[in-house]
């Protein structure tokens, strides 16, 4: 297996962004990322996205946007693992390189969300949960991590307060990311009394319903150090795992197995602890998620991820920053490139360009990127190349 | 998405609560599945889920998705029957105020959500408080 570096990436502000078309928003950001790279030409693509059919009606979107990027007849192939689809995206890109099939592969992600109504966009979202056993039943994805919520709550006393720390936490970094859609300060009180979806989360609690598009491009860590315009970023991991879709099938409602599983992996593969990383893009889909994410990384122990953010420890100047992007809560969550737009971040601040929200020390950066409630999970264990 | 072809292939578990205990190590599926996940034997023997179980965990919708807008807010739960197996289902005839963690429920035949395009109506199970 040869060595795996991204030497390009580009995103298009996330939003709700009525005049962009699917293909539209994804060339954009492809384009910027070959921009960066410095390449014309890339050998084969992936792309992530979650529901592009029940969204705009478009499959086979592979092709379609290979084409409209001036890239055909290169193979193009879309990759679907739920909301972890770019993170997917990323890693079939990763294998390509390593195996030596291709040399530069362009890894991307994209949904547009709001060609849909609201009652439509939750139908396709909750098709990412068991169609027959919970979708049925008339739950939401919102009203699935409330009940991860209330569990972990029960069991390990998390406060109602604790959530709401996570979602002011994370626009006190997206008002600071000129790409996110909601750059907004928030407080505690905010979410308190913000408009209830699914108790007890609010509306505060939730990522929003975005329209957007990343790209990263990846070639062999030798060429890399040839022909990169900018420090490339080595990929010294890229691991993936999954659970049951079905939340009530798992044995602990609170605990993401996939995450822990696919962690675990990754840390082997790069020999590092979670000691070893400075700061983490992760999934916080939901203010939940985001705290059963860090005891599933092994950042807090179980049961201790309510106090990471009301603490201060994951803040841009705390011990382990998380989300210094904005996270899904307030950069936006357009699902299958949610992925690919946290590599953007963690190659953004490895580089030193973050600008405003530049953490000050960002020499290891960890992603994690999850579908549904927790059956598809995938890790990135990333640095700039020696 | 309610079809007659699938409405009539879930008619064992919806209508009856059907599901399948592996013959060798015991464990209860539900709905019911070729290979057992903790032994990997594919064998199996129905058995019916028990009607009582309690809520483990609980939520109330007040976004819903398309079929359910003329029940919103409706109650959610996660319900461990007594035999171990947990299900997903509505918990009816509940004030949101009175859901709690380990409030005992028993399983009724209802009507779970709106007649879908086909014209069906999706009958199945929903749990409702223990009187």
């Amino acid at each position: 297996m040869r060595d795996v570096a991204i030497i390009g990436i580009g995103m298009t502000d996330f939003g709700e962004l009525w005049t962009e078309s699917l293909r539209d928003l994804f060339v954009k950001a492809a384009l910027e990322a070959m921009d960066d790279a410095g390449v014309d030409h890339i050998d084969s693509m992936y792309v992530g996205s979650m529901s592009s059919g029940l969204f705009t009606g478009q499959e086979h979107i592979g092709s379609l946007l290979a084409a409209y990027l001036g890239q055909a007849p290169i193979p193009a192939t879309r990759v679907e693992t739920a909301c972890a689809s770019g993170g997917a995206a990323l890693r079939c890109g990763y294998l390509e390189v390593a195996s030596g099939a291709s040399d530069i592969v362009l890894c991307g992600g994209v949904e547009k969300m709001t060609d849909v109504s609201g009652g439509r966009c939750t139908y396709a979202l909750a098709t990412a949960s068991d169609q027959d056993y919970e979708a049925f039943h008339g739950v939401t994805f919102p009203g699935l991590y409330a009940m991860i919520a209330v569990a972990h709550m029960a069991k390990y006393g998390t406060k109602r307060e604790d959530l709401a720390h996570v979602a002011v936490k994370n626009h006190d970094n997206g008002f600071l990311n000129p790409h996110a859609q909601y750059r907004m300060k928030i407080t505690v009180e905010d979410v308190l009394n913000s408009v209830k979806v699914a108790d007890p989360l609010n509306i505060l609690d939730c990522s929003p319903v975005t329209d957007g598009a990343a790209a990263a491009i990846v070639c062999p860590a030798d060429m890399a150090r040839k022909i990169a315009r900018k420090a490339p970023v080595k990929i010294l991991a890229s691991a993936q795992a999954t659970d049951t879709i079905a939340l009530h099938e798992r044995e602990d409602i609170t605990w993401n197995n996939a995450t822990a599983a696919a962690a675990e992996k990754a840390y082997k593969q790069a020999g590092l602890s979670p000691q070893d990383i400075c700061f983490a893009e992760v999934h916080d889909c939901f203010t939940i998620a985001e705290i059963c994410v860090l005891e599933a990384l092994g950042v807090v122990e179980k049961g201790k991820g309510g106090e990471a953010s009301r603490s201060g420890m994951t803040a841009r100047d705390g011990k382990f920053p998380v989300n210094p992007s904005g996270g899904l809560k307030s950069k936006g969550h357009p699902v299958g490139a949610t992925g690919i737009a946290q590599i953007h971040e963690i190659v953004t601040q490895l580089r030193g360009e973050a600008g405003e929200r530049q953490l000050s020390d960002a020499r290891r950066g960890l992603a994690q990127n999850m579908g549904g409630s927790g059956g598809s999970a995938v890790v990135h264990i990333m640095e700039v190349l020696s | 998405m309610i079809t007659p072809p699938l409405v009539r292939r879930n008619t064992p578990q919806r209508y009856r609560m059907e599901a399948y205990q592996c013959t060798k190590c015991g464990k209860i599926f539900f709905p019911g599945r070729l290979v057992c996940d903790r032994c990997k034997h594919r064998e199996f023997e129905m058995v019916t889920l028990p009607e009582e179980g309690k809520v483990i965990t609980h939520t109330v919708i007040r976004t819903p998705p398309t079929g359910f807008s003329d029940l919103s807010p409706y109650c959610v739960g996660i319900v461990e029957m007594a035999n171990g197996v947990r299900i997903l289902c509505q918990i009816a005839d509940c004030e949101p105020e009175t859901l709690a963690v380990g409030l005992p429920v028993t399983l009724e035949f209802r009507r779970v959500q709106e007649d879908g395009e086909s014209g069906v109506l999706a009958y199945g199970y929903k749990a409702v408080p223990a009187r």
